[in-house]
């Protein structure tokens, strides 16, 4: 099944459009045209084609920008559709499906039966379809391209074998048009002349070599409902729905070696709204008795009005969690998960931190700083001089000279130096444009004032000024 | 001085604690236990970080957690959390307002139902009635030693001992503090200049 404007086919089915339509593409720079319905067809325009000019040669032409990514999920979705003929569907580039009808034919009374409901249906659905049954995958393919009624896959042009263009031109030279033409020739020269992808491809067409149909897996879909026959509006009440829920998401998650990293809860209401709780786990898991306590809090914010009469559960984002050994791992870290999940309802998941080492010199990049639920504590923490236990962003003092200055005025404090212990210079990372590091190279000194504190001040000799970035208590 | 500083220190188990002064953030870390994990609440606005590196002469940086919540309101819902569960031995929490006798109570109750310590870093003078020990840490001058930690904690509130005050140093080969004797102390060496 070739769906030769899939990508406008889509469009128009929501927003039929009379009159040329087109779907443009930004490539290089220029928006040219992705897909065109019939009626830009006729007028002379063409796919590639500037988007300027179309609007020159068709100044009533309606357009919207293209979403392939659209495209590839409705692809998708056609797919689907498909296994309605045949169990043994597979996608085929971006435009095409592929069946693997033996078998099922006779189910719709025949081949010509059965394409004729798929013709039906797709025009229906208002897409152009064009159709090719073959005995093999390629002439196929051919068939659906560049077949026209009642041809023979051996009449189709050599262009079918999906050949790229000086290879096309190049036997069209040699005389050899169609693929039969092809089929007759001595193979041996061809071979030499062409390689041994010209043979193959005709093998697979004619069904010398195999060439099967992949058939794509419905990803495997994480959602469980209940619709109730009596509302309900009891927290407990909606807690036990959810255990019940949860037991049989947790049981096919656990067939499959996954773990629940989102779960989502959306409660119907008799009055049609829904609502949602949304629960970010910290860690995957798929054990509803510490998934269910941490539902607690989402449910209590729940407004039930005058009842609720659905529930659906689903895991929005699944991670692979193998099975484990029991009792080499310590009952601690799911301990730990849980309070950053519960946390993390609270404050945000992201908002809970760990400090990881970077590799720089720079102070204030020398670590990094990571949501703890997605990151592991690593080690590897070292310094070769003393840092301070605090970092803030550069507070200017006054001061000159390249020694730190006797006594100098910070945060409305009146200090006297007692000891400097340096300089370090740190040179800024060149390769990465910092504002803060504008100023050049520092010269960093351990000031331990007479007043007790110990301060971090650096001196920058490029742009001369002293500045007090960290302090080490 | 009658008063023992490891009477009051390490401090007590299961309780929340408050300091202030220059060094709170000092103090914190040493006061940290040696083992375990350690929640680090702080709110998000602050332009000032904590440096991993200069945490590292008291404690290893990959045992710290850092929650970032918005505002006080939720700094103190995620403190309670965390001091009743349980999991954090050690949690401190950067306050910005003064905390009433309703949230401190709450804070220490948390703390005895999980067997954990609470650590409040305040700003001078905004303490609350339900803490356990207050502590006031300042950083001194030592003329001495270069690397110098040298620190006067003065206990301010104690709810079941007495008050005090020590000048400590803090020892990295042997991971705790030394109280410097304050007969070794050259006579106003640590607060008068010169």
């Amino acid at each position: 099944m070739w769906f030769p404007r899939l990508a406008s086919d889509r469009v128009l089915r929501t927003r039929p459009v009379d009159g040329p339509f087109a779907l443009t593409l930004r490539s290089n720079n220029t928006e040219r045209l992705y897909c065109l319905n019939t009626a830009a067809e006729r007028l002379g325009l063409t796919r590639g084609m500037s988007f300027a000019d179309a609007r020159a040669f068709c100044p009533d032409l309606v357009s919207q920008p293209a979403r392939p990514d659209l495209d590839a999920r409705f692809l998708a979705i056609l797919r689907r559709w498909a296994t309605r003929y045949c169990p043994w569907v597979g996608r085929d580039g971006e435009d095409g499906l592929i069946l693997d009808v033996t078998g099922s034919t006779r189910l719709w009374g025949g081949e010509a039966q059965m394409l004729e409901d798929m013709r039906d249906r797709a025009m229906r659905a208002g897409f152009e379809v064009r159709l090719g049954l073959a005995g093999t995958r390629r002439a196929a393919w051919g068939l659906a391209h560049f077949g026209q009624n009642g041809q023979q896959p051996t009449d189709l042009p050599v262009a079918a074998l999906r050949l790229d263009d000086r290879t096309i031109t190049a036997l069209q030279r040699l005389g050899l048009r169609t693929i039969g033409d092809l089929r007759m020739a001595a193979r041996a020269p061809l071979a030499r002349r062409f390689g041994p992808e010209l043979m193959k491809r005709l093998d697979q067409a004619l069904g010398h070599l195999p060439d099967p149909v992949m058939p794509e897996r419905d990803p495997p879909h994480y959602g469980v409902r209940m619709t109730l026959p009596e509302p309900i509006g009891l927290t407990e009440d909606v807690m036990g729905v959810t255990a019940r829920l949860l037991a049989p998401l947790c049981e096919k998650l656990k067939a499959q070696e996954k773990g629940a990293r989102k779960l989502t809860l959306t409660l119907r209401r008799i009055d049609q709204g829904s609502q949602q709780v949304e629960l970010r786990l910290a860690a995957p898991m798929r054990d509803p008795n510490r998934i269910l306590p941490l539902f607690e809090r989402g449910l209590g914010e729940v407004d039930a009005g005058f009842g609720i009469d659905q529930v659906r559960l689903e895991a929005a984002l699944v991670e692979p969690l193998p099975f484990q050994q029991i009792g080499t791992r310590q009952t601690a870290p799911d301990q730990f998960d849980d309070l950053i999940t519960r946390i993390g309802t609270r404050i945000g998941l992201e908002n809970i931190q760990r400090f990881l080492p970077a590799d720089s010199h720079i102070p204030e990049r020398a670590f990094a700083i990571a949501p703890a639920a997605f990151s592991s504590a690593q080690g590897g923490w070292a310094t070769l001089r003393p840092r301070p236990l605090r970092l803030f962003p550069p507070e200017p003092i006054e001061g000159a000279g390249n020694h730190p200055p006797e006594r100098f005025r910070w945060r409305r404090m009146r200090l006297t130096t007692g000891r400097a212990t340096g300089p370090e210079r740190i040179a800024p990372e060149w390769w990465f444009p910092d504002d803060n590091w504008r100023s050049g190279i520092r010269d960093y000194w351990k000031v331990d004032t007479r007043e007790g504190r110990r301060l971090w001040l650096f001196f920058t000799p490029q742009n001369p000024g002293w500045f007090v970035q960290g302090e080490f208590s | 001085m009658p008063a023992e500083l490891h009477n009051s220190f390490p401090l007590r188990r299961a309780r929340v604690h408050e300091v202030c002064g220059a060094a709170d953030m000092n103090f914190a870390a040493i006061a940290a236990p040696m083992h375990g994990p350690l929640l680090w609440i702080r709110e998000n606005w602050h332009c000032d970080t904590l440096n991993p590196f200069g945490l590292m002469p008291f404690l290893d940086p990959s045992r710290l957690l850092l929650a970032r919540p918005n505002n006080q309101t939720d700094g103190l819902a995620v403190a309670e959390e965390a001091l009743k569960d349980g999991a954090f031995p050690f949690v401190v929490i950067a306050i910005t307002r003064p905390l009433n006798l309703r949230e401190g109570r709450r804070l220490q109750l948390a703390a005895k139902a999980g067997g954990t310590t609470g650590l409040c870093l305040i700003p001078d003078g905004m303490g609350s009635n339900a803490v356990e020990t207050r502590w006031n840490v300042t950083p001194i001058f030592d003329p001495g030693r270069e690397d110098s930690t040298l620190m006067r904690w003065e206990i301010i509130k104690n709810k079941s001992g007495t008050l005090g005050a020590w000048n400590v140093q803090w020892d990295q080969q042997t991971d705790r503090v030394h109280v410097v004797s304050p007969a070794g102390e050259r006579p106003g060496s640590a607060h008068a200049p010169g």
